[in-house]
């Protein structure tokens, strides 16, 4: 008997196939997952999340944490694409703000809807000119 | 002939500049193509984080998390994707025009805006036009990361569960095909329960640690994946934006540098004929 895997992070899909068995590091401590398993959603923590396919070859992936979803025939692995914490996730957003007000020393506050539109126009005249252009370039 | 001569050293500068829009034409073909294979490969991780959501909104009826639940609008977040670099047509302009009359109508109804920019493009304009931008990020390359974009949501989320903002979007260009990019504003917060969507089976989930933290972990999650989804297609749209463009700058130098040919050898025939002329008249006289 089998249970489908598929591992998956943000940026691309990992694995995707027939296991027998699944190993993964949740939080709680690790688990191992057979089919008709429980329904189960569980945290990881960085580690290795192993299969055990059919056949007797085993495949292991490292994940930096993420989610563990369990349906009785299906397993899923929403693997992080980096080692997260809460102060790193602190320090990140901590850098954003000061590479907005780094960006934006003589910021008004109030929008200046006008010159907003302005710089567009100008920007899409600029546009519809080139375009002209072109076509009476086509054209002669 | 120093007119010939002249004509000779623009024909020059244009075919140099024609190399160069060339060049960038062909970089900017391969990268879309990588660009789009990451666009998509970043699909299932959001398909598969939406389907828990629904099943643990399902078997969540008690515990609303913050995410989920509408409260009047004051004010809005929005998280702005651009590009880092100029020379794509009228991709960043479009979007800003989109983005400027959705803001009019925000701004006619009384409700305040907080921007987040990602890309230099957006964080220059929408700082020169005087918005208040709370969180930046530029520079991601042409192969972002979800941990570039960890800072910027974190931030957008913190004032939402602030009440600072009541909603939080994220605007980008939306790769239709290579010609085509059109902009689209995307509610993230509150998450908007998918209606179409029906569940085959109601699980009843153990949880661990609880389901409170969990139910958190995996919407914090689904967030930053669909801002990266959103990063990673507007990656794709400028370099298809910047294909194009570089396309027709090449064949309008193309175009201009036939023009200065037929110029020039007018110019030189004119040349001719005078001299010819000249002589002609010389002898004439002698």
């Amino acid at each position: 008997m089998t249970i489908h895997v598929d591992i998956v992070s943000a940026e691309t899909e990992i694995y995707s196939g027939l296991a027998e068995m699944v190993f993964a590091p949740a939080v709680m401590g690790e688990v191992g997952i057979a089919p008709r398993h429980a329904p189960l959603v569980t945290r990881l923590r960085p580690g290795e999340v192993r299969l055990k396919l059919p056949g007797g070859k085993e495949e292991s992936f490292y994940v930096s944490g993420g989610i563990l979803e369990v349906q009785p025939y299906l397993v899923t692995v929403l693997s992080d694409t980096a080692v997260r914490a809460r102060d790193i996730d602190e320090a990140a957003a901590l850098q954003a703000k000061q590479q907005a007000e780094q960006a934006l020393k003589d910021r008004t506050g109030s929008i200046d809807f006008a010159k907003a539109q302005a710089e567009l126009a100008e920007a899409v005249a600029q546009l519809q000119a080139i375009q002209r252009l072109r076509k009476r370039v086509g054209r002669s | 002939m120093a007119a010939g001569k002249e004509i000779r050293t623009k024909i020059k500068s244009i075919q140099n500049t024609q190399k160069i829009t060339h060049a960038m034409e062909m970089v900017a073909a391969s990268k879309m193509r990588r660009a789009q294979d990451r666009m998509r490969a970043a699909r299932p991780y959001a398909e598969k984080m939406r389907n828990v959501i629904a099943h643990l909104g399902h078997a969540q009826a008690e515990y609303k998390h913050p995410y989920l639940i509408e409260r009047d609008v004051r004010r809005v977040g929005l998280i702005i994707v651009s590009t880092d670099r100029g020379l794509c047509g009228g991709l960043n302009a479009n979007l800003f025009r989109a983005i400027i009359s959705a803001m009019k109508d925000w701004h006619d109804k009384g409700v305040g805006m907080d921007v987040c920019t990602i890309g230099a493009k957006g964080t220059a304009f929408f700082g020169r036009i005087g918005s208040n931008i709370v969180a930046q990020a530029s520079h991601l390359g042409d192969a972002p990361g979800v941990e570039d974009l960890i800072g910027t949501v974190k931030v957008m989320l913190d004032r939402y569960l602030e009440e600072r903002i009541d909603q939080l979007f994220v605007i980008y260009n939306v790769f239709v095909n290579s010609m085509t990019q059109r902009p689209r504003i995307e509610q993230l917060v509150p998450i908007q329960p998918d209606e179409e969507q029906e569940l085959k089976h109601h699980w009843d989930y153990i949880y661990e640690p609880d389901s409170k933290e969990v139910l958190d972990h995996v919407l914090m999650r689904y967030i930053e994946s669909l801002v990266y989804q959103g990063v990673a297609e507007n990656v794709a749209c400028e370099q298809a934006a910047r294909m194009v463009a570089m396309k027709s700058a090449s064949d309008n130098a193309g175009k201009l540098i036939d023009e200065l040919r037929l110029i020039y050898n007018k110019a030189r025939q004119a040349s001719i004929t005078q001299e010819i002329a000249e002589i002609v008249g010389g002898a004439a006289a002698v």
